[in-house]
């Protein structure tokens, strides 16, 4: 451990002792710094919550364009809504470096199949199994990917929405909101659901533009700018940056 | 030793740029009992003649199947068959793992081909010695492929590869604008009626020696038990075989030897003069 024996130092002092000259190099000093890697233990750059449901023709899909550092609004424009293809639509939160690494993997990955040209398209249920896979390889290699992914899309004309976590965890749902989302804007999409299943594409607009209301009231990393991303069987639109209708008049009645 | 000095390995060419090894693998094909595949626009059918080594063998298996929509029937040796089925049941079982999707069928058939194609180009390998044909349904429909050991492959209509196929290729081609809007009743009994034109006069299709096996839309790959086959040769039975069957076409070397007996006499199968490497028969 504390004796590092090549041929030319002197030999130990004593049997698995400290070769002279060498009393205060601690244990583990002169470990070989080639093998180890400096696994992702936290997030740095960050996004926070993405917004997805589904409405009767499609799904919507919706985040900020903040990217925090701490709690440092540090980057203001930066998109995390992606177009996958003709029938995918993806969003992240979390770290933004990670998200923009899977982004360029799937992207790769897109390009591969179009190069292929056999007339096979991804389908979103098989993006969302993939990142599964992705993402629990990566937690069980101790170096997560630190998001988390939406997925939707249209999978045999069906509205699909499923969500991927940095374990791996996926589950698919009619509504997904990641982060604080989970705790503010799930409860009113889950509602006006509840009220309407068959929400048109005028109506999730409105209700998604409610949630970012909130979102953003109640959210201190949250960013009064978003885009939408809508898909339907016309295809995939992603609008903004949207404004965050602001109306402070009644904070100063708040303590 | 060698029948001509440029076969020493699959690397060397011939002064007539010929790839000497490549066609005698392309010659164990023809040595495999005949098979058959067909398809309509909603189905495939794949059916091959079994042949049995002795009377007291069992009758060897032709039919493979891959995954829940794809099956192979094969033609040469039967021990490259398994290598390429086992690589072929893995790749699908990897897409499904990561993609919870099917193998789309013309992707399983390139990936194929790249590996049969790379033991063609090593001094080192020898081809595979197999032919086969592919029955698949995925979202572009059914599909038919034949693949060889040159690792060609070719999207097919309808195709026969093994002894004696000629014959079941020209009953194909004469009647291959029927398949297209034919039941899947219909298709197999097409097919049977190929089949059975690749057989020798004194022989007779039973559900001892055929076998059967279809995909199609809303219908996982199904290899047909011993009773369905006999439902199905009923309905062909006292149908007016094809005389001098076997002659149907030029094709050359072992493609005319018959169907060897099943008492178990084998000779010395006869050496396969090459043909031409592209020729797909």
């Amino acid at each position: 451990m504390f004796n590092t024996t090549d041929a030319y130092s002197a030999p130990p002092l004593w049997k698995n002792g400290p070769v002279p000259g060498a009393f205060y190099n601690f244990p583990g000093s002169n470990v070989d710094k080639q093998h180890i890697a400096q696994h992702s233990q936290a997030p740095v750059t960050t996004a926070t919550s993405v917004i997805a449901f589904t409405f009767n023709s499609g799904v919507i899909i919706a985040g900020d364009l903040l990217a925090s550092y701490g709690s440092l609004a540090r980057f203001r424009d930066c998109p995390r809504i992606m177009k996958v293809n003709d029938n995918i639509i993806f969003g992240a939160g979390g770290d933004y470096g990670d998200f923009q690494y899977v982004k360029d993997l799937i992207q790769q990955k897109i390009i591969d199949e179009e190069c292929l040209d056999d007339g096979f398209k991804l389908k979103p249920k098989s993006l969302y199994c993939w990142l599964t896979r992705v993402m629990y390889n990566r937690r069980s290699r101790f170096d997560p990917f630190w998001n988390t992914f939406v997925v939707g899309g249209l999978q045999e004309g069906v509205p699909f929405l499923g969500t991927v976590d940095k374990l791996g965890t996926a589950y698919e749902d009619k509504a997904i909101c990641t982060g604080y989302g989970a705790h503010l804007a799930l409860p009113l999409i889950r509602d006006a659901l509840e009220k309407n299943p068959l929400l048109s594409e005028g109506e999730a607009v409105g209700l998604l533009k409610k949630c970012m209301e909130v979102l953003y009231y109640r959210d201190a990393r949250s960013f009064p700018k978003y885009q939408v991303g809508i898909i339907t069987k016309d295809g995939i639109k992603i609008e903004g940056p949207v404004d965050v209708n602001q109306n402070w008049q009644l904070a100063h009645m708040i303590n | 030793m060698f029948r001509n000095q440029y076969d020493s390995d699959v690397t060397v060419w011939s002064p007539q740029g010929r790839l000497h090894q490549v066609e005698y693998a392309m010659e164990a094909v023809k040595l495999g009992s005949a098979t058959v595949g067909l398809k309509s626009a909603t189905h495939s059918v794949i059916l091959c003649l079994k042949r049995a080594s002795s009377e007291l063998a069992a009758y060897q298996k032709k039919i493979i199947p891959i995954d829940k929509h794809i099956g192979i029937s094969i033609s040469g040796l039967t021990a490259d068959a398994r290598m390429l089925s086992r690589y072929m049941r893995t790749e699908c079982l990897n897409y499904k793992y990561s993609h919870d999707t099917l193998l789309p069928i013309a992707r399983l058939i390139s990936q194929l081909g790249n590996k049969m194609q790379l033991c063609t180009q090593r001094y080192d390998r020898r081809p595979y010695g197999v032919g086969l044909l592919v029955a698949g349904y995925d979202d572009q429909g059914p599909h038919i492929y034949q693949t060889c050991p040159s690792a060609n492959y070719f999207d097919c209509k309808a195709m026969a590869i093994g002894a004696r196929s000629q014959s079941a290729r020209t009953y194909l081609e004469k009647h291959l604008d029927e398949f297209a809007n034919c039941s899947p009743d219909e298709l197999v009994k097409h097919g049977l009626r190929a089949v059975r034109d690749t057989l020798p006069n004194e022989v007779e299709l039973s559900t001892k020696n055929v076998s059967i096996g279809y995909v199609g839309k809303s219908q996982d790959f199904k290899i047909l038990e011993d009773d369905e086959i006999g439902i199905y040769l009923s309905m062909i039975e006292g149908e007016e075989r094809r005389v001098g069957s076997g002659g149907g076409g030029g094709s050359s070397g072992t493609g005319d030897e018959a169907l060897r007996p099943e008492t178990g006499e084998q000779g010395d199968p006869q050496d396969p003069i090459p043909a031409v490497a592209m020729d797909t028969e």
